[in-house]
């Protein structure tokens, strides 16, 4: 410890150096830090949909919807508490920049089923009495400035009215919030009642879209899974059973391998700050050799000048490493907030590990060689300058 | 003046070998830049083009008006005769009209490298579908027949997607198809596609309406016509656009995204890269204080020396762009990638790397490089000539 004013010393012998070298170092980490958080949503790591949900879509494709007739079978499912089915509205509020997720759904079944959603009781039983009510969420509710009582218009892209018009009005009766920790999931979307849709539009009636079904007990999950694809096996509606998880990454991952696009950049911008920080330090050990030389001759041993050196390339890495992530928090706050309809990407605990990791593993490895070269100098040789 | 600044250039130059190991820094950085941002670009240029080449001038697309795309749009079965007999519909030999009245319909099938899951678009195509797009030409197997549930398979679609060759058999909606062949179609949108024919995919899917016509125009001028019979149709609502519109509109959502990507990790990338610059040619001046300070002591000016550090930055940022470019072009050009489509479905398209993406890339180089020369230069210039001397 007593050494530190030492390090930090020689760490600003050339100030200009060391500022371009820290810009440089959280340039980088900045980027990695948002790098990782994406790759960790795309690999499932942030998504922690806990809850014990799971999604029953049509085995050839979720955008075909399942008829209603499944839902005293799903119901009859011991280990099922509630089942709910939603349909998904595709709707354009006023501009399509501004799209976010609707659902119809019936109001009883989603309250049962969506347990981490709560909204006033008053709200809720307005919702069972208006049939043209929605609810949102309250991040969705924040974002458009809605307040309970507001007309919400929606043109719809899939579903026509009966007249063949598709602006659909409904009256926002509640905003819900999301109580659990994976709260963003849903406080994005809005909720309208499946009968006032069913009878309004244009054709499909009888169609629920996909089920989501509650559990008791998340351990069955596989067993719920396996049970409800065999029931309607060979039937005209296959299905096809996953948690709400894996529901969820498997539409993420039709993205495309986004893992190894991120994984690939992230690699490519290590090298380039491995040359950029070792070539920093190996210019600061060459122009200190006389210096290195001095502390021997006072009678410091090789293991410590080893170690001062280390310690400040280790140094080094961390300031500009821990600058770039905090600053990639602050970024990935401000994208979070704009109109992207994009999931919330945060840096979640394992992005801050891996990022500790290669601050102190970008330091040991520029750090090594120099610090080798520091511990075997020959004093005579050193202060002679040969 | 040019001959003073030729001289000092030129010497400078011949002794970068001395400083070899700090001029990698700017090479290396630039180059690695320059490859993520090529890379990325190619990705975007790739999807573009790939859904560009799949409109003809000469052929129009109607969906019910309002729809965005093809999954969401409905039109019943007398709607699409009225739209096959308008006028500026090409017709046959025969006077049948050249169109084609489809349904797509979204399979989940497996990615091969991957394994994970795959919407692809399954397209039922009328009778026509084939003179009306000559492009499509079948490079294995044979046609698929009406009325028997047979799949022919785009080569895009063979390559990434599980469980499509010849032969395999695909199982959605309580029944089973086989793949009887195989097309190409100049790498367009519809090569990432399974096709069958239209009446056999509507009773499996236990549909009576389709979501699409597209018809061949007796010539590129007879759009509007076309158009304005439609538009005005009473019994229609429908949009009516010209394919490649609608293909450059389905495109522009994915290159959009992938060109911010690669212009937001490319920025970053860069400032990291120009303070590597910095670095590089701050040591390279200070390296060569004496020298500079001789010079400017035997009478050549600080123009000369300006120019001298100037050149050296280029000419380094030039050899990371001109690298990172190539390496860009010999490893990724031609790559293989897929990704959602507007239709919720794959769309399998090649990275193309550009020649405009690549002097693109060069060009950005250049300006890293004379960023990271400005204030070493402006340095070079400015050093006291005395202290310099003193200093060595």
């Amino acid at each position: 410890m007593k050494y530190v004013p030492l390090v930090w010393a020689a760490l600003w012998r050339r100030k200009a150096r060391t500022i371009f070298t820290l810009l440089s170092l959280t340039a980088a980490f900045l980027l990695l830090g948002m790098l990782q958080a994406a790759n960790s949503l795309f690999s499932g790591g942030s998504v922690n949909l806990s809850a014990p949900i799971m999604i029953v879509q049509a085995r050839v494709s979720f955008t075909s919807p399942l008829p209603m007739r499944l839902l005293p079978q799903l119901e009859a499912i011991p280990e099922v508490e509630s089942v709910s089915h939603s349909q998904f509205f595709g709707g354009i509020y006023k501009d399509v920049r501004n799209f976010f997720p609707q659902f119809a759904v019936n109001p009883e079944r989603w309250h049962r089923t969506f347990l981490e959603c709560r909204m006033p009781d008053a709200q809720y039983q307005a919702w069972l009495q208006s049939r043209t009510g929605a609810i949102a969420g309250r991040l969705l509710a924040d974002r458009f400035g809605w307040k309970i009582g507001d007309r919400i218009p929606l043109t719809s892209q899939i579903w026509p009215l009966k007249d063949g018009s598709r602006a659909w009005t409904f009256d926002l009766v509640g905003i819900f919030d999301d109580v659990s920790k994976d709260s963003c999931v849903r406080q994005g979307n809005l909720y309208v009642r499946y009968d006032y849709f069913d009878e309004g539009r244009q054709f499909g009636q009888g169609g629920a879209g996909i089920y989501v079904l509650r559990l008791h007990d998340p351990n069955q999950a596989e067993a719920v899974a396996r049970r409800v694809d065999a029931m309607f096996e060979n039937s005209p509606d296959e299905t096809k059973t996953q948690t709400e998880k894996d529901f969820s990454l498997n539409f993420l991952r039709q993205l495309g391998n986004l893992n190894l696009i991120l994984t690939g950049i992230t690699v490519a911008v290590f090298f380039s700050i491995l040359l950029v920080t070792g070539n920093t330090i190996s210019q600061a050990v060459r122009e200190r050799i006389p210096e290195l030389a001095v502390l021997k001759t006072i009678g410091f041993g090789d293991g410590s000048v080893l170690n001062l050196v280390l310690a400040e390339s280790l140094l080094m890495c961390v300031i500009g490493g821990l600058a770039g992530m905090l600053l990639s928090l602050v970024v990935l706050k401000v994208i979070s907030k704009l109109p992207f309809g994009f999931p919330p990407v945060t840096a979640g605990l394992h992005v801050w590990l891996f990022a500790a990791a290669s601050m102190v593993g970008l330091g040991l490895v520029v750090g090594i060689l120099p610090a080798m070269r520091a511990r075997n100098l020959s004093i005579i040789d050193a202060l002679a300058v040969r | 003046m040019f001959k003073q600044t030729t001289a000092i250039t030129a010497m400078n130059l011949r002794a970068i070998p001395q400083r070899l190991g700090t001029s990698w820094v700017i090479v290396i950085g630039i180059a690695v830049t320059v490859a993520v941002l090529v890379s990325v670009l190619a990705m975007a240029q790739g999807f573009k083009k790939t859904l560009a080449s799949t409109g003809r001038p000469d052929r129009a697309i109607v969906l019910r008006g309002g729809s965005n795309a093809e999954l969401s749009s409905t039109l019943s079965r007398e709607n699409t005769l009225t739209i096959m007999d308008a006028t500026g519909v090409k017709k046959d030999a025969d006077g049948k009209p050249l169109a084609s009245a489809e349904m797509v319909a979204v399979v989940a099938l497996q990615q091969r490298k991957t394994g994970t899951a795959a919407n692809v678009t399954l397209r039922g195509v009328g009778p026509k579908a084939f003179e009306l797009r000559p492009e499509i030409h079948l490079v294995a197997g044979r046609m698929f027949q009406p009325a028997v549930r047979e799949l022919i398979v785009g080569k895009s679609a063979v390559a990434q997607f599980k469980g499509t060759e010849i032969g395999s058999r695909i199982a959605f909606r309580d029944s089973e198809w086989t793949v009887v062949g195989e097309f190409e179609s100049n790498g367009d949108a519809h090569e990432s596609e399974l096709m069958g024919d239209i009446e056999t995919v509507l009773s499996a899917f236990r549909r009576n309406l389709f979501q699409s016509v597209t018809v061949l125009l007796d010539s590129p001028e007879a759009f509007n016509a076309f158009k304005d019979k439609l538009t005005t149709d009473p019994t229609l609502t429908v949009d009516v656009k010209r394919e490649a519109e609608y293909y450059a509109e389905q495109s522009k959502q994915v290159s959009k995204l992938l060109n911010f990507l690669a212009y937001f990790v490319g920025g970053f990338m860069a400032i990291g890269a120009i303070f590597g610059a910095l670095n590089t040619m701050y040591s390279a001046v200070s390296a060569r204080s004496l020298e500079i300070a001789t010079l400017r002591a035997i009478g050549f000016g600080a123009g000369a020396v300006v120019v001298s550090v100037f050149v050296e930055a280029l000419l380094l940022s030039l050899i990371g762009g001109t690298i990172g470019a190539g390496v860009a072009w010999l490893v990724f050009n031609g790559n293989t990638v897929n990704t959602l489509g507007s239709n919720f479905t794959q769309v399998v398209f090649h990275l193309t790397v550009t020649p405009g993406l690549l002097l693109g890339a060069i060009f950005w180089a250049c300006v890293i490089g004379v960023v990271g020369g400005l204030f070493p230069a402006i340095r070079a210039a400015r050093l006291p000539v005395a202290t310099a001397l003193r200093a060595a």
